[in-house]
């Protein structure tokens, strides 16, 4: 029976059916044949194009685009994946808008840049589609590499290391591969399975075998690795939440947005998804806007998503902040949380008012929620790491640690922005690094 | 708003904006609605002679090419005249120029180089109350292979002779329409004047093959596997029209000849073009083909608010009035120096100036690591195609030196004399400026 939207509590199918699929099918339905010519059309063969630059793992842009514009979509597919084996995803989720597209000159000229996102997974989509993998390896090197963790970092390295000629053992404490991409995106940005079928279709390079359930520290060490193995490439990302530190944070109703996330992902019936009449999210990045939406696309009455700062210093994207305000989300920005109340479980969070520099202004701010989602940063987890820089594990060119022999990529390693197509950036080039270190050709 | 009467050697219509002998003109059904759009004449799709009527291939008869967003630049036919009986024309001609009395009604026709055939459509036309006859010398496809067509117009001795014989038949002005499937377009133009042609109309379509199918090996358009040359139009044949009415336009032997200019006009500024290099009207087909008729609403306001910002009252005060302007490559003032010149506030930093110029030119655009492009004046030719390829119009200029500057690439000072060529110390055949 369908729940009221005014029923309060956190309670499951506040909605009919059909706008449960609604709401969580394709946030941008892809482009169709017709529709991919005439975006493509839209792009002016620059010269050292800036879209190549802004994209963290420079893929020729102009010449996939032109590629589809000559009528040989799986060349483009080509052209993309050799830069970024994950380029079906990075189509869905990357913002595009703070990167190949904020840079396209077209931008620059109209405000409307050429559609570089959706032509790239109108390219990757048909290929994947249809099962084909353009990849094939290098003769067998001899040498087998460990990667810790199958998100987008350990993938890209690992496929690239497949592709050299390497035996790749992939190390996950999850029991699905895809790290973030099949359990910390909005379900709307990939809907449909799209990133288990990339992982089986990225996997069909051969020579990379999957560990699942397998935790660093529980099931396996690094030492063991390092023993084990010619390469060690540790890409398992942020396995811990940053808590709010507040009093009444333990209780009921309070949770981490990430495991929200994971559990819209793994749901099949999204009717069976509990979610308050009153959310609070509590965080300014991807994250927090990911949980937000989803909260009010679940029927949540009234969500509020409460950042400390300003909405220029959100880690969330303009575009991003913009979809969660239409869809209903209340965006309070300049408060910090200090309280927690309820009766076992959470009825209220109480915020104050701080000014720029984070000051408390006295003045307060109480909303009523029967669900609260903390999603103020993540951090890394585990001992015997190689050395840390700003709690991530320092690494310099190549993703070489301060341990020889263990690289480093993705949301676990310093430097970058923590996006998917960096990680695929990071894992691609130290993939390049193990190789040239095993082969006896590094620099 | 500027009025546009035209009176093209007698026959006078409320706009220089005729439809071109082509499918669009072939029935009444259509010219009606050409008339009701606001045309101002219509060239009647080509007659034959009396009985059984040509017929037409049953696959397709047009193919394209594009440019970007799949606009049609280029179009080609085969097909062939009118596959309408003659007296059907005829009576729909009469019936229509009845009814729109004000508009201009020409008769295209295609008979056989005998002068019995000639002698015996032209009483036919005149009977329809036409008020010319346009002489279709120019298609290349199909009929040409029975002698008809560009046939002719490829031999100026026929052209003079049939030109001679409908003057003779026919007291309906005669229009010549020429083909540009030629080496020189002056041969047929002058032999036309000489058999006492009232005008020439001109380009007719072009020989060409507009694409293969990759799969079938097959020239486009395909029949049953097989294709073959058609006639090419479209906005993509301007350049070469402009061309061959300028020739005739600057040509002594045929200065006074009027022209009705055809070959891709698209908009008012194309048949402003024409008319300036020397049409007395402008004739359009593919334009209508791919947009509708509408479009000639456009070309009328557009004309008109062009005449009215230039203080024109009659559309001839544009007819000819760049023709002074076209001179030989030998007349050209070697002594005008012009530098490109980037507005930075319009670039976009595509940087395509600079791909063209550094691989395929002269070397004359710098880019800066923030992607600023600028012109190295001490490099640069001005040769324009920075600005050809440019996607933002007015971003890269040219911009004239003033005489008594020095040009950073020669180190010369810009003379303020004309000098050309056949002055130049490097010209072997120079003679002493006198």
């Amino acid at each position: 029976m369908v729940q009221d939207t005014f029923t309060p509590g956190v309670v499951a199918g506040r909605l009919d059916q059909d706008t449960y699929e609604a709401q969580f099918s394709d946030l941008h339905p892809p482009l169709g044949a017709h529709e991919a010519l005439v975006a493509a059309d839209r792009c002016y063969f620059c010269h050292d194009a800036p879209c190549i630059t802004a994209c963290p793992t420079d893929i020729d842009i102009p010449l996939f685009i032109r590629q589809i514009a000559t009528g040989t979509p799986d060349a483009a597919a080509k052209t993309i994946l050799s830069q970024n084996i994950m380029g079906g995803m990075c189509a869905r989720v990357c913002p595009t808008e703070q990167l190949c597209e904020q840079a396209c000159v077209r931008e620059a000229a109209e405000g409307k840049p050429v559609l570089i996102g959706q032509l790239q997974r109108y390219a990757t989509d048909n290929l994947q589609a249809r099962g084909e993998h353009p990849f094939t390896r290098a003769e067998a090197t001899g040498k087998a590499v460990a990667i810790v963790g199958a998100g987008p970092a350990g993938l890209a390295c690992g496929h690239r290391l497949a592709m050299l000629g390497h035996r790749v053992d992939v190390y996950d404490a999850r029991p699905k591969p895809g790290g973030l991409n099949e359990y910390g995106i909005a379900t709307y940005k990939t809907p449909d399975g799209f990133a288990q079928a990339e992982v089986d279709w990225l996997l069909k390079i051969g020579g990379i075998t999957l560990h699942h359930n397998k935790a660093m520290g529980r099931d396996i060490t690094l030492g063991e690795l390092q023993e084990d193995y010619d390469g060690v490439f540790l890409a398992m990302g942020l396995g811990g939440v940053n808590a709010l530190g507040t009093t009444g944070e333990d209780k009921a109703g309070v949770l981490n947005a990430v495991d929200f996330i994971a559990e819209l992902r793994q749901a099949s019936d999204m009717a069976a998804v509990p979610v308050g009449r009153d959310v609070v999210v509590i965080g300014g990045g991807m994250t927090a806007v990911d949980a937000a939406v989803q909260a009010k696309l679940l029927g949540a009455l009234n969500v509020t998503l409460v950042y400390r700062r300003g909405r220029d210093r959100m880690n969330a994207s303009p575009f991003e902040q913009d979809l969660a305000a239409s869809k209903g989300v209340r965006i309070v920005t300049h408060a910090v949380p200090v309280a927690v109340h309820g009766n076992g479980a959470v009825r209220d969070v109480e915020f104050e008012y701080v000014d720029d520099a984070m000051k408390g202004t006295g003045q307060m701010l109480r909303l009523q929620a029967d669900q609260v989602f903390k999603a103020i940063g993540q951090t890394l987890e585990g001992d015997g790491l190689p050395q840390l820089d700003g709690g991530k594990i320092a690494v310099s060119q190549g993703g070489r640690t301060s341990l020889d022999g263990v690289w480093a990529g993705g949301d676990c390693a310093s430097g970058g922005d923590d996006l998917t197509v960096t990680a695929v950036a990071e894992g691609r080039d130290a993939a390049m690094d193990i190789h040239a270190t095993l082969m006896g050709t590094a620099g | 708003m500027a009025n546009l009467q035209s009176d093209f050697i007698g026959i006078k219509s409320p706009n220089p904006f005729w439809l071109a002998s082509a499918p669009p003109t072939d029935k009444e059904y259509n010219v009606r609605r050409a008339f009701e759009a606001g045309w101002g004449g219509v060239v009647w799709k080509t007659l034959g002679m009396e009985g059984p009527p040509v017929v037409n291939v049953n696959g397709p008869r047009y193919g394209a090419i594009y440019g970007a967003d799949r606009r049609l630049l280029g179009l080609n036919n085969i097909e062939l005249i009118t596959d309408r009986p003659l007296e059907v024309n005829l009576r729909e001609m009469k019936a229509v120029k009845r009814d729109y009395p004000d508009r201009a009604l020409i008769a295209s026709i295609m008979v056989p180089c005998e002068e019995e055939a000639w002698k015996a459509i032209l009483p036919h036309v005149e009977d329809t109350g036409a008020d010319g006859i346009e002489l279709n010398f120019g298609c290349p496809h199909g009929m040409a292979e029975r002698g008809m067509g560009s046939a002719v117009g490829q031999v100026p001795e026929y052209i003079e002779m049939v030109t001679r014989w409908c003057k003779m038949y026919t007291r309906m002005p005669v229009i010549v329409k020429l083909t540009p499937n030629i080496t020189n377009v002056l041969y047929p133009a002058e032999a036309a004047k000489r058999g006492g042609a009232d005008a020439v109309s001109l380009i007719n379509t072009i020989n060409s093959i507009t694409s293969v199918d990759l799969d079938l090996f097959a020239p486009e358009p395909m029949i049953d596997g097989k294709g073959t040359h058609g006639g090419y139009c479209g906005p993509a044949v301007k350049p070469i029209a402009l061309n061959m009415v300028a020739e005739i336009a600057r040509n002594p032997e045929t200065a006074g000849l009027p022209i009705s200019g055809i070959g891709g006009v698209t908009t008012w500024r194309d048949a402003a073009e024409f008319m300036a290099l020397g049409a007395g009207n402008v004739q359009v087909c593919t334009a209508a083909m791919t947009y509708g008729f509408k479009i000639v609403q456009e070309m009328i306001s557009g004309l008109s608010e062009y005449m009215d910002d230039k203080g024109f009252t009659s559309v001839d005060q544009i007819v000819r009035r760049a023709v002074p302007n076209v001179t030989d490559w030998n007349q050209l003032n070697l002594n005008y120096v012009t530098k490109a010149k980037i507005d930075q506030d319009l670039c976009i930093s595509c940087g395509r100036c600079f791909a063209a110029c550094e691989d395929t030119s002269h070397q004359a655009i710098a880019m800066s690591e923030d992607r600023t492009f600028s012109v190295i004046d001490e490099e640069c030719v001005a040769c324009n195609l920075c600005v050809n390829v440019c996607p933002v119009e007015d971003c890269i200029t040219m911009e004239t030196m003033a005489p008594g500057s020095v040009d950073p690439r020669t180190g010369q000072t810009v003379a303020p004399e004309y000098a050309n060529w056949t002055t130049h110390p490097n010209n072997p055949a120079a003679k002493a400026a006198e």
